[in-house]
């Protein structure tokens, strides 16, 4: 597609400018002129509605089809979430109001809806008590990571390590290196696809300051070993972590809380409904057990005896602050929405829903794709493209073709553990009829992978532009304005 | 893939290391590039710095993941391989060859001891 600046013709605008009545006869120093006339688009206002349409029609998202991309989550988010945290009051409110005398009784309905949610994640996740201000999620694990820092400093804990199993998701090892530990895996379990034990066990000694666990796991599968990994924690006085992105399958079923995990992340971009993708905004609050409490990030939101509302910033063992004023305030506001409208039997049913459609896909491609762990599974299950890599065709070209089919690929090689991975998670927002046509794609293609292999190998065909040259792409980068 | 050579010493993380007197020459091997996929960037350890066995030596990234490198052998970086700055694909397409990553003057010889032979190598490859 041509860039909007090949469009422009000289002399063409989109407006009609009134006469200059400002005198023209300023004087301007020699040097601070231009010396060539500056290069702007010069076009109607046509043309330029004309150029972003098309270039929006050339976008996908789950507002136009299927987007089964495993860990991220990409379910439909209600358009009345949107229409709150677009209401005036919330989205024109100055994030320093409540710095002012008096601002804070002019902003009781948005710290009402801060304290509010943090009380319903509690309530979700069986934890004592919430922060709101980490943006994403990887900044929720690392907030976690520093409040477990503080706890170890505290009690004069000598900590250097933080146990992660490698079906954990990617950003734990980094999370708790940037929190200033050492990093060691423990290995999955190649006969369970959970992590072994055994080796846990032989890991754990009094070094350890935290396990970090994801649960379920990147294989999608749930690790009913709980209490005894916190037992083995706690006889250390390491903290259990529980990355919570993948929170959507366990809702109303199982609380991190009661599996005595110490502190807990949710991805309210995920999870809870907020839009996401491209980068953000996301938002990532961290819930604690009472015993990590006083290390929560400021400012907190308080309630007095009177029912008002205050901010309070006076923690002294507080990690401090973790992002500006109250995180990504109104991406919170749209999952108290979510949280709202659906209830506690809603979004129990959202997991039950989650869970039913990924074993759906996973036993209806059971006879055409090698599944990584044929077992019931959770929220997203795992295929590899080993049957298909016989014949040439790797999850790559599998990705590629779905998109000729009309379907956003699947999150293909993660998790790492598994060779030719394909991971896909439904969701619960698609229907029997859209999942359906999905399975009959995958079904297709892998029909096409005895019978045409090469076909495969030069998927996509009908996008704007073909396979794309990836290593190209990551060495030399070169972004242009369209 | 190609043969695993003969005249090499191998470790469990997939790294090759060939005796060069009292220096060690490391790559990665022609089953670690092939499962890496097309590799986009390459960060290698700094000249002169210490590295430990088994310990990180630098990351490798490809259009799939990013991966650690980590040293077969104690000693100090006395080369890296600069082409791979501008010519990462060398790894892909020469792992034995051009695709060298850097030498380590080792410390202790008896470490090399407990690297594996190309038979020892092509056998623990069909475990895996």
């Amino acid at each position: 597609m041509p860039v909007i600046f090949s469009k422009s013709v000289r002399g063409r605008t989109g407006v009609s400018l009134p006469e200059n009545d400002v005198p023209d006869n300023v004087s301007i120093p020699e040097n601070c002129l231009r010396t060539s006339p500056l290069d702007l688009c010069e076009l109607s206002e046509l043309d330029v509605v004309r150029h972003f349409t098309a270039l929006s029609r050339k976008n996908y998202g789950v507002d136009t089809g299927f987007y089964p991309l495993g860990s991220c989550t990409m379910k439909y988010n209600p358009k009345v979430c949107e229409k709150a945290a677009g209401l005036d009051g919330f989205a024109n409110l100055h994030p320093m109001l409540t710095a002012l005398p008096d601002g804070v009784k002019m902003t009781q309905g948005s710290l009402a809806v801060i304290y509010e949610l943090e009380n319903l994640l509690c309530n979700i996740t069986a934890m004592d008590a919430f922060t709101l201000t980490p943006m994403a999620g990887a900044h929720g694990e690392l907030t976690g990571m520093m409040i477990i820092a503080a706890y170890h400093r505290k009690k004069g804990n000598n900590k250097t390590e933080v146990l992660i199993p490698d079906e954990a998701h990617g950003t734990n090892p980094s999370s708790a290196a940037v929190a200033g530990y050492d990093v060691k895996s423990i290995p999955t379990d190649p006969a369970t696809g959970l992590l072994d034990i055994e080796k846990l066990k032989e890991a754990v000694n009094e070094k350890t300051a935290a396990i970090m666990m994801t649960n379920p796991n990147t294989l999608g599968l749930f690790n009913p070993q709980i209490k005894e990994i916190a037992a083995l924690a706690h006889s250390f006085d390491a903290q259990l972590y529980y990355d919570g992105a993948n929170l959507n399958a366990i809702m109303g079923k199982f609380r991190p809380g009661d599996g005595d995990f110490d502190v807990v992340h949710v991805n309210l971009h995920k999870t809870f409904a907020a839009p996401h993708g491209g980068g953000g905004p996301g938002s990532g609050p961290v819930g604690v057990k009472k015993h990590l409490e006083p290390f929560l990030p400021v400012s907190r939101v308080v309630k007095k005896a009177n029912g008002e509302f205050c901010v309070c910033d006076d923690y002294p063992d507080s990690i401090g602050r973790v992002a500006p004023f109250f995180g990504n305030f109104l991406v919170n506001l749209k999952a108290y929405v979510y949280i709202l409208m659906m209830g506690g039997e809603g979004l129990k049913k959202v997991s039950e829903q989650a869970v039913l459609s990924a074993n759906y896909i996973m036993r209806s491609l059971k006879d055409h794709y090698d599944v990584a762990y044929l077992k019931t599974c959770m929220h997203e299950c795992v295929l590899t493209a080993k049957r298909q890599m016989e014949n040439g065709v790797s999850a790559l070209d599998i990705a590629k073709a779905l998109i000729d089919k009309g379907f956003h690929p699947p999150t293909i090689y993660f998790p790492l553990i598994v060779k030719e991975a394909m991971m896909i998670e439904p969701t619960e927002t698609e229907s029997k009829e859209a999942i359906d046509a999905f399975i009959e794609a995958m079904v297709e293609i892998a029909r096409e992978a005895e019978d045409n292999p090469e076909a495969l190998r030069n998927a996509p065909v009908s996008t704007p532009v073909g396979r794309l040259n990836e290593t190209k792409a990551a060495k030399e980068m070169n972004v242009a304005c369209l | 893939m190609a043969a695993v050579p003969t005249d090499l010493l191998y470790s469990k993380t997939h790294e090759w290391v060939q005796i060069e007197g009292d220096a060690v020459r490391v790559g990665i091997t022609d089953h670690a590039q092939d499962s890496l996929g097309d590799i986009t960037f390459v960060e290698l350890p700094k000249l002169g710095t210490s590295v430990k066995k088994g310990g990180d030596a630098g990351v490798i990234e490809s259009v799939k993941a990013a991966s650690d490198l980590f040293s077969p052998v104690t000693g100090e970086v006395v080369s890296l391989n600069d082409s791979l700055e501008s010519a990462p694909e060398n790894i892909n397409s020469d792992p034995y060859g051009s695709g060298w990553l850097y030498t380590v003057k080792f410390t202790d010889k008896s470490e090399l001891d407990s690297l594996m032979d190309y038979e020892a190598y092509e056998k623990y490859l069909e475990t895996i």
